[in-house]
């Protein structure tokens, strides 16, 4: 059991000026954000802004040298039950898929149910299967990831990460590693998932993703939070130079 | 354009072999010439090859000694033993066939295959001795695939789980020693020293042993090096180097010899034991190096995907970075149990007298074969051969039972 749960109310991950190095590099510099519960995030920004860093911090696979990170009420330290309680409630979605390519996909999804939650093997490919359903591509439960496609895996991975049944899920660009044919079918499934209620923080540079999907866009410039707001806000009046800056590269192609 | 061009099947273009001979080895003159050529080193090769192994090779030393290569020096009267560790090897091999399948086959097949032929072999396995011994020798031999047969068809069966094979394995090694061993004073089982044990018996033991045991050792401590605990990691690199730095014969006399200094007189370790212990400690050094190298294989991402699953660090290195970095390095670590299985014959720097030993020592034994050492070992490499052979056929087989390099 974790230390001591606070009563998060309606705010399922609170930061308060988080800080952080990488060696002697400032990567994160006082980030300060509340995040709701059942609230789609994006976060964008230039490359090396940070905002990688800052979703991976959340769930432990990066520490943070100062300031507080409460996951659903529990404090983000480096006591290993609180990371470990705060792990099981977070799925995570990344780049470079990271499947488990020994193992097929089904095994995939059913490892960490089965090891970590101790379901009988019935249960956990049952919901295997469900969630294969829910992405769309039921009929590979069988083949190894080496054998699907870009999107195909990226979907696997999400299905993967839905099994633990997380209350926040993160994307690490998702789609960036993907051939624009796949983007879609792999933005369909967020789409999908955004629409049931799922608190999710989504790293990405689709902005018509973006635009369409999330409660709020969150702009991340040299470590900091420069502006957030909801999308129609965010895209019609920019208040920041940078914001703008960024704007105007990203959506003249 | 005016429409997609529909797939066709691809033209097939198989030439009869008398086409493929004229294209490859015949048309142009130099092919043909060098055909010629080589077919002439290949049949003077061969024949002279074979007339030596069968005419000119006086196979006696040899023919006369299959039990000392076989056994060394286990008394006969007690060779039954060895009869006995064999049928339990052959019903295990079926058993594990019938559960396992696939990998397995090959092996209980193999077995089978070996234990016919022997069964069937022309030679006079018990030369000075009555033919009914012989006779029985033979059918003995022919008993095992009977036993892998049977075992196969007991481990088809659901009843039979993995975890039971495994405990059933580990069984009929305590029992194989207990067995060799024999139990003082008694009449059925009478001791028989280990001194006494040689041959191929030896070098199977010595090397079972080596390798079994070395793998686990090996696995831990290429995770004890890679360990955030300083007092593990520094511990595991000393072990490691040390022992990489210094020759197999030396750790042999360090074990054989001055660990028993250091012990108190009222405890005396066997020399095959000690012998064992030294193939495993030197194994398992270079083994763990070979994990290492695995380990080092497998990218961050699967660490951190493991992580955010909520996989805790055992479970991470049990169900993911294991199988994939072990894979990987099956051909360095079968290359390893390889070399340490022709490193047992080292072990007659300890006075134990493996397969290799028997061959210098039948040599010396009689005077009119003090000149017959090529064809004992010649005899002695081929048995090497067709065991490393085997091992290698076995990695291959099991890589690709395991899809390396496909996934």
């Amino acid at each position: 059991m974790p230390k001591e749960r606070l009563d998060a109310g309606d705010d399922i991950i609170v930061c308060r000026n988080v800080q952080k190095w990488f060696d002697d590099f400032h990567v994160l510099r006082g980030v300060t954000i509340t995040i709701k519960k059942g609230e789609v995030v994006v976060i964008c920004g230039p490359s090396g802004s940070g905002k990688s860093t800052f979703i991976r911090t959340i769930n432990r696979l990066e520490e943070h040298q100062e300031g507080d990170i409460i996951v659903d009420g529990i404090e983000l330290s480096n006591d290993l039950r609180n990371i470990a309680t705060i792990r099981s409630e977070i799925g995570m979605v990344f780049q470079s898929f990271n499947l488990f390519p020994h193992l097929t996909v089904m095994q995939n999804i059913t490892l960490a149910p089965i090891w970590v939650r101790k379901w009988p093997k019935s249960q956990a490919e049952e919901r295997a299967h469900h969630l294969l359903e829910r992405v769309g591509i039921p009929e590979q439960a069988l083949k190894f990831p080496g054998q699907l496609s870009g999107g195909q895996q990226q979907r696997v991975a999400i299905a993967r990460a839905l099994a633990m049944e997380p209350k926040i899920m993160l994307f690490d660009e998702p789609t960036s590693a993907l051939d624009p044919e796949m983007i879609k079918e792999v933005l369909d499934v967020m789409r999908q998932l955004a629409g049931t209620g799922i608190t999710m923080i989504v790293v990405t540079h689709e902005m018509g993703f973006a635009r369409e999907v999330s409660d709020r866009i969150v702009f991340f410039d040299e470590g900091q939070i420069v502006e957030e707001a909801a999308p129609s806000e965010f895209f019609a009046n920019p208040k920041e130079e940078r914001t703008k800056l960024f704007l105007s590269q990203i959506l003249t192609h | 354009m005016s429409g997609i061009v529909p797939a066709r099947v691809r033209p097939v273009a198989t030439l009869s072999w008398l086409q493929w001979i004229k294209k490859n080895l015949v048309t142009p003159w130099y092919n043909a010439l060098l055909t010629l050529l080589s077919l002439a080193l290949i049949v003077g090769a061969l024949r002279g090859i074979i007339s030596w192994v069968f005419v000119t090779a006086d196979w006696t030393p040899v023919a006369e000694s299959l039990k000392l290569f076989a056994v060394g020096q286990y008394p006969i009267g007690e060779i039954w033993r060895v009869g006995v560790i064999l049928a339990m090897v052959s019903f295990l091999m079926g058993l594990s066939w019938g559960a396992w399948g696939g990998t397995v086959r090959t092996f209980a097949v193999a077995l089978g295959a070996g234990f016919i032929f022997l069964a069937l072999i022309p030679i006079d396995l018990y030369p000075g001795n009555e033919d009914s011994l012989d006779l029985l020798l033979r059918l003995g031999f022919l008993l095992n695939p009977a036993l892998i047969v049977g075992g196969f068809l007991l481990g088809r069966l659901p009843a039979i789980k993995s975890r039971l094979i495994l405990i059933l394995w580990l069984l009929s090694f305590v029992l194989t020693i207990v067995l060799l061993l024999g139990l003082g004073g008694s009449e059925v089982l009478p001791r028989v020293e280990s001194g006494l044990w040689g041959g191929l018996l030896l070098t199977f033991l010595l090397a079972l042993v080596g390798i079994v045991a070395s793998f686990p050792i090996g696995v831990l401590l290429a995770l004890g090096r890679q360990s955030s605990l300083p007092v593990l990691r520094i511990f595991c690199t000393l072990f490691i180097e040390m022992v990489r730095g210094v020759p197999l014969v030396t750790i042999l006399f360090m074990f054989s010899i001055i660990l028993p200094l250091f012990l108190p007189p009222e405890i005396r370790i066997d020399r095959v034991l000690r012998a064992m212990m030294a193939m495993t400690f030197f194994a398992a050094a270079y083994m763990a190096e070979n994990v290492r190298g695995g380990l080092q294989a497998i990218s961050k991402g699967q660490y951190e995907a493991a992580k955010a699953v909520g996989l805790n660090g055992f479970q991470t290195m049990a169900l993911i970075v294991l199988p994939q970095a072990l894979r990987a390095v099956i051909p360095a670590i079968v290359g390893q149990f390889i070399a340490l299985f022709m490193d047992t014959t080292l072990a007659i720097i300890v006075g134990l007298v493996e397969l290799l030993a028997v061959a210098k020592a039948v040599l010396n034994s009689n005077v009119q074969w003090l000149l017959l050492d090529k064809e004992v070992y010649l005899f002695v490499a081929v048995v090497f051969w067709i065991f490393t052979y085997s091992m290698s056929y076995a990695s291959r087989r099991l890589e690709r039972a395991l899809g390396v390099g496909e996934r």
